[in-house]
């Protein structure tokens, strides 16, 4: 392997820092490994830090080496993803990559329709927010590599994003990534994909080329890494361009899930700015929306950044609700449950839901293929809506689970 | 020494400091007869006829006071971490070449880490209180002379009144006085709320000096400590830094694990009808508590139900309740900020109470074990419900107990906690010190589920269909385990030297804190 120098480091470092570490990594000519760590866990922990820190040198086969690791009570998955990124940094060409451990994965489930209300967006670099963001029941998390990390640690990311996909349990969570604008992008795919991403987000998409090359690469990895988990895709359009094309890029391919905006960027690409009341882009959203029931697949708003203003959310997901869309990205736990209640059906929705439902099953009984209520036949579409009511009810705790029975 | 296991088996002293101990035998097992300590027969006489008993400085008061080698000096802790006075104090006593004080205060903050150099020169012998911060480091560290004693609230006003530690001088920072020594805490430019932390030290100490920065003529009404326990009064310039003895406003927590905490406690408290019109409730100051108060304000209006009392630390928040008709009472204890501080001075339901009322085991009852509910914090908690508030998992010596194990008698004691801190399990399988037994901790909130004492069946059937994730606290531990990489060590002492006891709130000796090996 080429050395591009001697030493490198991976890893943040500071009074401030929490649950992330600090690895310097410098080669030397003889003497083997000298491990120098000050660890906030050194008393619980410190045997187990210093045996890895063993494992990855042996692993990535450096004999010889000063490692100094100052931790902030980092988690095993980050400790393996600032050492890797650290011996990546001397070794840029390595094709060997040390794999975290994989949990047992629990209630992990994810499927072209599953609900989408919340996407809760967590910055790719920072771990201390992996671990609990589950806790918070979001639809779904968001492991962030495009705009929360800064040019530098692209790379660092992807490796924690890696381990972090492997390692920590989002207690059945859908969860996403956001691959970095294409075609830098391509080359994330290969540290998600293959362990365990259940939905890739692709920003500023603007061609069906972009979603094909997406399509692709999986397929190769697909091919590689032998797995046979369902990939779905959300591209997020995020300019002029993108909009006129919106319908194009929706059935680019059949595992489009769900086709979201990017308001900021698009603004600024209309060379205006956002305001509160959005008339500059209630065309976009609209042909969003449009784009997305067109094709099939789910219409999902942008986020609302404001995290202190929930009374704001609330009426913005009720506006997003009403022209259409699905779900609301979001950047703090706090707003997910505002979003959930904002999409949760009234009273008078959950209610026709269960007559066409009980309509829908007396009809099955029956053998018939055609579902009346009173005298008004019911679609299949209306059927499927009714099914998605009751579901969101069930969710909202505003309806039991077993109200046939009841 | 010679260490015997008590009823929690623990590992305890049967003498510290020269003087015999208890071991702990068991929550109300304890029950010692006799009289409690007197103070000497005083003569008014001997006083100023005209009740001025003001001298020029502490020096002076001291000095009139006999102070010597080896004489126990007692400090409150209402000043916080503003408080500059026990450090004026212990600056003049080192001055003044006096040596081996038993340094006890009611609790020390950061500020008072000023006094190491008087612990490393032989000035203070030890502490008998709280060892905070760095404080504590030092002690968990062996640098200590003496063996430094853990007590409660409750516990310290026990041990005065039982004759366990007889106060030679208390020097009490006082908001506001006159020059009789009456004084209070609820005015003045350092104003702090109240003083019920000193009420045992004016009435039991042999001699009383009230230093303040607010002097007002006779009578300082509406008083605290009354003048007629004082021996001296002196006046300063300032009692220390206002914006640290309370804060401007005090802030709920940002976190939002910690507020998906304060989140589950409300809620918990709500099902199982703890939450009921007539009840009452204890909060404390952290993040975390604060924002519970408010959580579980919001389903009490939704409810209509209306709290009889709520035991502060008072904050603004616990302010509105009373004001907005939530509670007829806030029984305080300490006030957190300056809304707490107004409030307590201008409203007479704001009412201020003292470990003596709250906490004492050698009352006739106290208010601590009438509450419905307490909310509060603990650095560990074991699989057996045992829980630690003084040392981490890393065996350092942290914090003090305060009124925690006094609130322990609650009917429901919850405590509200990270199950792990970075990668410091919080959940463990055996706590590192013991303070607080787990027959008495009721109920476990953490982030990832709540785990409820199996002997309190009562809670378990109450909440039997609760959509809240109410789990068993070993699969909380075995969870917390597997996320940060296995059990995790346990910090090396060196288990032939004892640098502190945890004292239970009769008296008795719940465990010990040993040296940490380095």
């Amino acid at each position: 392997m080429s050395k591009e120098k001697l030493k490198s480091s991976a890893g943040q470092r500071g009074d401030k820092i929490r649950s992330d570490c600090n690895i310097e990594i410098e080669l030397t000519n003889s003497g083997g490994i000298k491990i120098d760590s000050k660890s906030k866990v050194a008393v619980m922990y410190g045997d187990s830090i210093n045996n890895m820190l063993m494992n990855l040198c042996e692993f990535f086969e450096i004999k010889n080496a000063k490692i100094l690791l100052e931790d902030y009570g980092a988690l095993p998955f980050t400790i393996a993803a600032r050492f890797e990124t650290a011996v990546r940094r001397i070794y840029p060409d390595l094709n060997k990559s040390f794999f975290s451990e994989k949990i047992k994965t629990k209630n992990q489930n994810t499927s072209k329709e599953r609900l989408r209300r919340s996407r809760l967006y967590l910055p790719g670099n920072e771990p201390k927010f992996f671990v609990n963001a589950g806790l918070h029941k979001p639809d779904g998390i968001i492991l962030d590599l495009e705009d929360s990390v800064s040019p530098s640690e692209k790379d660092a990311a992807r490796i924690l994003v890696r381990n972090a996909l492997r390692s920590v349990d989002f207690y059945g969570v859908e969860r996403m990534v956001r691959i970095n604008q294409l075609p830098l992008g391509l080359e994330d795919l290969r540290f998600v994909v293959p362990h365990g991403v259940d939905v890739i987000l692709i920003p500023k998409c603007e061609s069906t080329e972009q979603i094909k090359m997406v399509d692709d690469e999986i397929k190769m990895l697909r091919a590689e890494y032998n797995f046979n988990n369902e990939i779905y895709l959300m591209p997020i359009i995020e300019s002029a361009k993108g909009i006129m094309d919106a319908f194009e890029i929706a059935t680019a391919s059949e595992n489009i899930c769900a086709l979201t905006i990017g308001l900021e960027d698009y603004t600024a690409d209309l060379g205006t700015q956002r305001t509160d009341d959005g008339r500059e882009s209630f065309f976009a959203r609209s042909v969003i929306v449009n784009s997305a029931k067109a094709a099939g697949i789910q219409a999902i708003d942008t986020v609302f950044s404001d995290v202190n203003d929930m009374n704001g959310l609330y009426e913005s997901v009720i506006e997003a609700k009403s022209l259409g869309f699905e779900g609301k990205g979001c950047i703090h736990p706090r707003q997910i449950e505002v979003i959930h209640k904002a999409f949760a059906p009234t009273e008078k929705e959950i209610e026709k839901a269960k007559k066409i439902i009980l309509a829908f099953e007396e009809a099955e009984r029956n053998g018939l293929g055609v579902v009346s209520l009173g005298s008004k036949m019911i679609d299949a579409p209306v059927v499927k809506r009714a099914f998605n009511t009751i579901k969101l009810a069930i969710l909202n705790n505003l309806l039991d689970e077993n109200w046939k029975e009841k | 020494m010679k260490l015997v296991k008590n009823s929690a088996g623990r590992m305890v002293p049967t003498q510290i400091n020269g003087e015999k101990q208890i071991p702990f035998m068991g929550v109300g097992k304890y029950v010692p007869k006799g009289k409690t300590t007197g103070t000497p027969i005083r003569s008014c006489s001997e006083f100023p006829a005209d009740g001025n008993k003001l001298v020029k400085s502490v020096k002076e008061a001291l000095i009139k006071s006999g102070v010597k080698d080896g004489m126990t000096i007692s400090t409150h802790h209402h000043l916080r971490n503003g408080d500059v006075v026990t450090n004026m104090l212990f600056d003049i006593i080192h001055e003044m070449g006096i040596k081996n004080i038993r340094w006890f205060p009611s609790a020390s903050f950061p500020i008072h880490s000023h006094l190491i150099p008087y612990l490393e020169d032989g000035t203070i012998s030890r502490i008998e209180g709280s060892m905070n911060g760095p404080l504590g480091r030092f002690t968990s560290e062996g640098k200590m002379k003496g063996i430094g004693v853990l007590r409660s609230h409750g516990g310290r006003y026990q041990a005065i009144q039982d004759g366990e530690v007889h106060i030679d001088i208390a020097v009490i920072a006082a908001p506001t006085a006159d020059s009789f020594g009456n004084a209070t805490g609820d005015r003045g430019p350092s104003a702090c709320g109240l003083l019920g932390f000193a009420l045992a030290d004016s009435e039991y100490a042999d001699k009383v000096i009230i230093v303040t920065d607010n002097l007002v003529p006779f009578p300082c009404y509406p008083w605290q400590i009354q003048g007629n326990n004082v021996d001296y009064v002196v006046q300063i310039d300032s009692l220390g830094d206002t914006t640290k003895i309370v804060s401007g406003t005090t802030e709920v927590t940002k976190s939002p694990d910690r507020l998906l905490i304060a989140e589950y406690v409300a809620k918990f408290m709500e099902e199982s009808e703890i939450m009921h019109d007539g009840f009452s409730f204890q909060a404390g100051a952290g993040g975390t508590n604060l924002a519970f108060a408010l959580f579980l304000k919001e389903r009490m209006k939704a409810k209509g139900i209306k709290a009889r009392f709520i035991r502060g630390g008072s904050t603004k928040y616990l302010v509105q309740m009373l004001e907005e008709g939530l509670t007829d009472y806030i029984l305080d204890g300490q006030t957190f900020d300056l809304e707490g501080v107004r409030s307590m001075r201008e409203n007479a339901n704001h009412v201020n109470t003292s470990p003596f009322t709250s906490y004492n085991y050698h009352g006739k009852g106290n208010f601590a074990s009438i509450l419905d509910a307490v909310v509060l914090g603990a650095t560990e908690v074991d699989v057996k419900f045992n829980a630690n508030v003084v040392t981490h998992s890393d065996g350092y010596l942290l914090h003090g107990i305060g009124g925690w194990q006094n609130c322990l008698f609650s009917k429901c004691t919850i405590l509200a906690i990270p199950s792990f801190r970075d990668r410091i399990p919080v959940i463990v399988d055996q706590v590192t010190t013991l303070v607080g037994p787990g027959e008495l901790i009721d109920v476990i909130v953490t982030e990832r589920g709540i785990a409820i004492n199996p002997l309190r069946k009562d809670l378990l059937r109450k909440i039997k269909n609760s959509s809240l994730p109410i789990r068993k606290i070993e699969d909380i531990y075995n969870e917390v385990n597997e996320i940060c990489g296995g059990t995790p060590q346990k910090p090396k002492f060196d288990k032939s030297k004892v640098v502190a006891v945890v004292k239970w709130v009769d008296g008795t000796v719940l465990d010990s804190i040993f040296k940490i090996k380095v």
